[in-house]
């Protein structure tokens, strides 16, 4: 077995341990909130899936600028495992706010600038994964995701500034940026870093299989080019 | 603990949602493996 392949088993096991541990401290270390209660617990889920798809979402930019700088194959594939997993962490946040909202708003939904924002840029990484499947030459689709990455992570600080600078329905923000008199309890936030980080393993895990996927694909169509090109050369020599 | 059933059903959500994502890979992995296998017995010829 590889080094790389053992490293990378460890990673699994570090991802499954430590995201055990986060289940652990979510359910029975975070202390409960006094009005809110169980479904408050809901927070570190989904505030630690959306600061791993905003991770996730500089990966795919700075795949992209890799890219355009070197023009290799791999920083392409980055880009769509970083893309396609972040899009699954989005919809983790999307799924379970919902699910928090219902009991505390009432609704399972609000137009409000934070949610709004957190949809379009979901529709927008959607937008990416269907424009790999639009352009054929693999060249051209490489540089026009590149691209589209870049301009796409521009909406991610925006949805980070929206409970900033608009008052919305959303909760303010209790981190980098909380009103005087809001916060986090010590161990709320423990907890929260704590989930932060196996999330993030999670997503090495997965952006890794992800990226092995685009790996396989990029040497098939580079064996299917050869097959094509030889197959005209048989032809040409059986039927000079 | 009330509202437990909300905390419970995203959490179970959250696992479902990346179980998913995770057969999908392994479905498309073992496709494109099969596919690769194939073009290179079809090269070696």
């Amino acid at each position: 077995m590889s080094p790389n392949r053992i490293l990378w088993l460890v990673v699994k096991l570090v991802a499954a341990l430590w995201m055990a541990a986060a289940g652990y401290a979510i359910f029975f270390i975070a202390p409960d909130e006094s009005t809110m209660h169980a479904v408050q617990r809901i927070f570190y889920i989904h505030v630690s899936s959306a600061w791993t798809a905003g991770v996730g979402f500089f990966c795919v930019a700075l795949a992209g600028v890799l890219y355009l700088i070197k023009r290799e194959p791999r920083y392409d594939w980055a880009g769509i495992a970083a893309a396609e997993t972040s899009l699954v962490f989005t919809t983790v946040v999307l799924v379970t706010g919902p699910i928090w909202a219902k009991p505390i708003w009432g609704i399972w939904w609000t137009w409000d600038p934070r949610l709004t924002s957190t949809f379009v840029t979901w529709l927008m990484y959607v937008a990416y994964l269907l424009i790999r499947t639009l352009v054929d030459d693999k060249q051209r689709r490489a540089v026009l995701c590149a691209v589209y990455g870049i301009f796409a992570f521009a909406d991610v600080p925006l949805v980070f500034m929206t409970i900033r600078w608009w008052r919305g329905q959303h909760p303010s923000p209790v981190l980098a940026g909380a009103q005087p008199g809001s916060g986090l309890d010590p161990t709320m936030k423990a907890v929260l870093f704590f989930t932060w980080g196996a999330t993030l393993v999670l997503f090495a895990v997965l952006m890794r299989a992800r990226f092995r996927l685009e790996a396989i694909r990029g040497e098939t169509e580079e064996l299917r080019q050869q097959a094509e090109d030889r197959a005209p050369a048989i032809a040409a020599v059986s039927n000079p | 603990m009330k509202n437990f059933n909300s905390l419970l059903a995203a959490y179970m959500i959250f696992w479902a949602i990346v179980f998913v994502f995770q057969f999908s890979i392994a479905r498309r992995q073992a496709r494109a493996e099969s596919e690769l296998e194939k073009l290179k017995k079809q090269l070696a010829k």
